[in-house]
C-alpha cells in the first residue's frame, strides 16, 4: 500500500517536471546554463570589474577609492592618450580596409576552380594558424634596423642606398604594424568568405551570362548583396580584434618609438601592469568599449534589416 | 683581493674619514693610535655573527618566482644551490623561471590577489607597489649586512620602506651595466682606452664613427638597455626626474638640457635604426661587429667566449663615463627577493633567502655566471670571481656606482610609472630621433612626469 502511494507520488512528481522542463524556454535556459556561467565568470565579473577599477585609483597591491571620472578627465589632458587614441583608429581603420579588400579579392580568386587550389588554400590559411607571437618575432627580425632581409635585398639589387628604419621612425613603424596586421589577418577574411561565396546559387550567375552581364555587374547585383552579410559580420569581428590588439605590437615596438605605435590595448597594459596605476589602465582599456558596442550595434541593425 | 683592496671598496668615504680625523686625532695628542686598527673591518668578528633563528615549518614547501637566466650557468647554479637547502632542511623549493620582463606583472597580480608564489626576485621598485603585501625582512637584511660588510647605500634605498628602517626586500644583486668597446678600433683612433669622462668620450666616438665604426645605445622601449644609459647621461649632468620630496619635479632643469644638447653629439655617432631598439639588438649589432661602443650587462661578453672568439679578444669593458656632475651617476637593473604575506612558510622562506646570500653560495653564484650579478653585499666585491677576466671586474662597481629609478625621489607607484612609460627614454629620442629641442623635450617629460608626481 505504502508502495503504491510512493510509486504514484513519484510518478506525479516525474510527470510534473517534464511538464515544467518543456515549458517555452525552460529547456532552452538550462540548457545555455554551463555556457553562461562560464561567460559570467570569465567575461562579465572582468568586465564589471574593469569598469568599476576605471572609476577608482587603485594601484596594484593597495586597494584605491572612488574618485568619479577622474581618471577619464585626466586621460583627456594627456598627450599620450590623444596620441594613443590616433593611432588606434588609424591602425584599425586602415588595416581593416585593406584586410578586407585584399581578403576579398583573394577569396574570389581561391573560389575559382584551378589545378592545385586546395593547396594553395590550406597556404594561405597560414599566417592566421601561426600564432600571433610567433609571425611577430619572425617580422620582428624581417623589420630589424640592422639585419633586414628586406634591406638586405634592397641593397643588394641596389635599389636603396640606405636601410629603411622600419620601426625606428615613426610613420614607418606605423605603416610596419598596419602592414604585419593586414598579413595576419588577410586569411580571416578570404578563409570566411569563400564559405560565403560556396552558397551563391550558380543558376544566378548563369542567368546574368544569359543576360550578358559583365563580371563588374554579377559582382555588384549578385555576389555583393549575397555575400553583404556575411561581409559586414566578419567585418565587424575584424574591427573588435584589431581594435583590441595587443600581442603584435608589443613584441614589435612596445608602443615605441617615441609612443608612435601605442594602441589602447598596449597602453593600457603599460600604465596598469607595469605602471602598477590599475584605476588609469582601466580607464584606458574602458576606451576599447564603446567603438566595439557601437560596431557590434551597427552591424546587428543592418543584419536585423537584411532579414 | 687583498685585504687592502677590501678596505679601499669598503671606504672611499672611510678613508677620508680616516684621513680626516687623524688630522684631529693628532692635535689632540692621540696620533698614536693605528686609524687603520680602529676601523679595520674584522673578518674573525663578521664570521662570528649569529644568523636569526628561524623555525621552518614541518615539511616547507616554497614556491621562487625568478626571471629566467640571462647567461645559462645562473639558472644552473641558482638550483644547485636550491637542491643543497633542500638537502639541509628537508624542505622543497619549486622554482618557475619567468622571462624577466614578465615577473613585474605576474607578481602585480599576485600581490594584488593575495595569493601565488611565496617568494619573488623582481625588479627595482617591485616591493614598493605594495609593501603592505610583504613580510619584514628585517632581520634577514641585518644579519647579512652584519656577516658581509654591510649593504651598499643604494640597496638600503631599495630594500627599506621609505623613511623607515623597515626592509621590505633583500636587493639580491644587479645585472650590472658597463660599456662594452673594441679594444682595436679604439686604439685605431688614438686611445689607449675609452676616456671615462664624457667629454673625451663623446670625442672618442665621434673619431669611431668618422673611422666607420658607429656606436650603438639603444632609444626604443628597451626596459633594460635604454632606461639604464639615459638615466646615466641624465644623472651625469646633474639632471634628475623629481626632487627629494617626490612632488616637485625637477627635470626641466638647465643641467637637462644641457644632457640633452650633449646626447645630440652622441647620437651622430650611432648605427641608424637605435630609436626602434630593443634589449637584444645591441647584442646583436656589437657580436655582428657593426658597432664599437655600447653599454650592456656582461652577456656581450659571456656570449663571445665561446661562439664569437675574435671578438672576445678585442672586447673591453669599463664603467661608464664620470659626466659634469663629477661622480659616477649609474643605473643598473637591481633584482629583488621578496616574501609575500600571503605565504604559508614564512620562516623557510628567510632561512631559504638568508642560504642563498650566504658566501658558499653566493659566491658559486656569482663565479659561474662570470659576474653577470654584479653583488648588493660590500664583501663580495672581493671575491675571485671578479678577477677571473679583466672584462668582468668592472662590473663589481656597478652597485656602488649606482643611484635608484626615480631618483631623487622615493621609489613607489610614481617611480615605477615613470620607468614603465619610457619618459626619460622617449625624452632622449625626442631630441635624437623626432627632432625636438632639449627645452621642447624637457618640458614634455615634465608634464608626464606631474601625471605621476604630485
Amino acid at each position: 500500500m505504502s508502495q503504491e502511494i510512493a510509486s504514484s507520488g513519484w510518478g506525479r512528481f516525474r510527470a510534473s517536471s517534464a511538464d515544467f522542463l518543456h515549458r517555452k524556454g525552460v529547456m532552452g535556459f538550462l540548457f545555455t546554463l554551463p555556457a553562461d556561467i562560464i561567460l559570467l565568470l570569465l567575461l562579465a565579473y572582468p568586465f564589471v570589474l574593469g569598469i568599476w577599477l576605471s572609476f577608482t585609483n587603485t594601484i596594484i597591491g593597495r586597494s584605491g577609492s572612488f574618485v568619479g571620472l577622474s581618471n577619464y578627465i585626466s586621460l583627456f589632458h594627456s598627450n599620450i592618450f590623444w596620441l594613443t587614441a590616433f593611432n588606434t583608429v588609424f591602425y584599425t581603420c586602415v588595416a581593416v580596409f585593406f584586410k578586407l579588400i585584399l581578403g576579398f579579392g583573394l577569396a574570389i580568386i581561391l573560389n575559382q576552380d584551378f589545378k592545385g587550389k586546395g593547396l594553395i588554400r590550406a597556404i594561405v590559411l597560414l599566417p592566421w594558424i601561426v600564432p600571433t607571437a610567433l609571425s611577430a618575432i619572425a617580422f620582428w627580425w624581417i623589420f630589424d634596423s640592422n639585419f633586414s632581409c628586406i634591406n638586405w635585398l634592397l641593397l643588394k639589387i641596389g635599389l636603396l642606398k640606405t636601410p629603411i628604419d622600419f620601426l625606428g621612425n615613426t610613420i614607418n613603424a606605423r605603416l610596419s604594424v598596419v602592414l604585419v596586421n593586414i598579413w595576419r589577418g588577410i586569411p580571416f577574411f578570404t578563409i570566411g568568405l569563400m564559405a560565403g561565396l560556396q552558397t551563391i546559387n550558380q543558376s544566378l550567375y548563369e542567368a546574368a551570362d544569359i543576360d550578358g552581364a559583365t563580371p563588374w555587374v554579377k559582382f555588384k547585383s549578385i555576389t555583393l548583396p549575397l555575400i553583404m552579410p556575411l561581409l559586414s559580420v566578419i567585418t565587424t569581428f575584424s574591427i573588435i580584434w584589431t581594435f583590441a590588439d595587443f600581442q603584435l605590437i608589443w613584441i614589435l615596438t612596445r608602443g615605441g618609438p617615441d609612443n608612435a605605435t601605442h594602441i589602447f590595448g598596449t597602453l593600457s597594459f603599460q600604465r596598469a601592469i607595469a605602471g602598477g596605476h590599475l584605476g588609469e589602465g582601466a580607464a584606458i582599456s574602458a576606451f576599447i568599449f564603446p567603438v566595439l558596442f557601437i560596431s557590434v550595434l551597427i552591424t546587428s541593425k543592418y543584419l536585423k534589416r537584411e532579414n | 683581493m687583498g685585504e687592502k683592496e677590501k678596505r679601499e671598496e669598503r671606504g672611499l668615504s672611510r678613508r677620508d674619514f680616516i684621513k680626516k680625523s687623524a688630522v684631529g686625532l693628532a692635535g689632540a695628542g692621540l696620533a698614536t693610535l693605528s686609524m687603520d686598527s680602529l676601523f679595520q673591518w674584522n673578518p674573525a668578528l663578521a664570521a662570528n655573527v649569529s644568523p636569526p633563528k628561524f623555525k621552518l615549518e614541518k615539511n616547507p614547501v616554497i614556491n621562487v618566482l625568478r626571471w629566467s637566466g640571462f647567461v645559462k650557468s645562473d639558472e644552473e647554479v641558482w638550483n644547485a644551490n636550491t637542491k643543497k637547502w633542500e638537502k639541509e632542511t628537508g624542505g622543497k623549493v619549486i622554482t618557475e623561471y619567468l622571462s624577466w620582463e614578465d615577473v613585474r606583472s605576474k607578481a602585480a597580480m599576485e600581490a594584488s590577489v593575495g595569493a601565488g608564489h611565496d617568494i619573488v626576485l623582481g625588479w627595482y621598485d617591485d616591493p614598493h607597489l605594495y609593501p603592505d603585501k610583504l613580510v619584514d625582512v628585517s632581520d634577514v637584511a641585518t644579519y647579512l649586512g652584519k656577516k658581509y660588510g654591510g649593504w651598499y647605500p643604494v640597496c638600503e634605498v631599495y630594500g627599506k620602506l621609505y623613511g623607515t628602517n623597515k626592509w621590505i626586500a633583500l636587493p639580491i644583486g644587479s645585472a650590472g651595466i658597463c660599456i662594452n668597446y673594441r679594444v682595436s678600433w679604439v686604439k685605431e683612433v688614438g686611445y689607449e682606452k675609452l676616456p671615462s669622462d664624457i667629454e673625451g668620450f663623446i670625442k672618442c666616438c665621434k673619431k669611431l664613427k668618422a673611422k666607420g665604426h658607429p656606436t650603438g645605445f639603444a632609444l626604443g622601449h628597451a626596459v633594460g638597455d635604454a632606461n639604464t644609459w639615459t638615466h646615466w647621461w641624465l644623472w651625469s649632468f646633474g639632471g634628475k626626474a623629481v626632487e627629494k620630496d617626490g612632488k616637485t619635479i625637477a627635470i626641466n632643469s638647465k643641467e637637462t638640457i644641457q644632457a640633452l644638447d650633449a646626447v645630440r653629439e652622441l647620437y651622430e655617432t650611432m648605427i641608424e635604426g637605435v630609436a626602434s631598439w630593443l634589449d637584444p639588438h645591441n647584442n646583436k649589432a656589437f657580436l655582428s661587429g657593426l658597432i664599437s661602443v655600447t653599454s650592456n650587462g656582461n652577456s656581450i661578453f659571456y656570449a663571445s667566449r665561446k661562439r664569437f672568439p675574435e671578438i672576445n679578444k678585442d672586447l673591453m669593458t669599463m664603467n661608464f663615463p664620470v659626466g659634469p656632475v663629477g661622480h659616477p651617476a649609474e643605473l643598473s637593473m637591481i633584482s629583488q627577493a621578496f616574501i609575500f604575506k600571503h605565504t604559508q612558510v614564512p620562516n623557510a622562506a628567510k632561512h631559504y633567502l638568508t642560504f642563498m646570500f650566504e658566501k658558499p653560495q653566493y659566491g658559486k653564484w656569482e663565479s659561474e655566471t662570470w659576474g653577470y650579478i654584479t653583488q648588493t653585499l660590500k664583501d663580495y666585491y672581493s671575491l675571485p670571481a671578479w678577477k677571473k677576466d679583466p672584462r668582468i671586474t668592472p662590473y663589481r662597481e656597478c652597485v656602488k656606482r649606482m643611484l635608484w629609478n626615480g631618483y631623487a625621489g622615493p621609489l613607489g607607484p610614481a617611480s615605477a610609472a615613470a620607468m614603465s612609460e619610457y619618459v626619460i627614454v622617449d625624452m632622449f629620442a625626442d631630441v635624437c630621433v623626432g627632432g625636438k629641442s632639449p627645452k621642447k623635450a624637457a618640458a614634455d617629460a615634465e608634464k608626464k612626469l606631474r601625471k605621476f608626481y604630485h
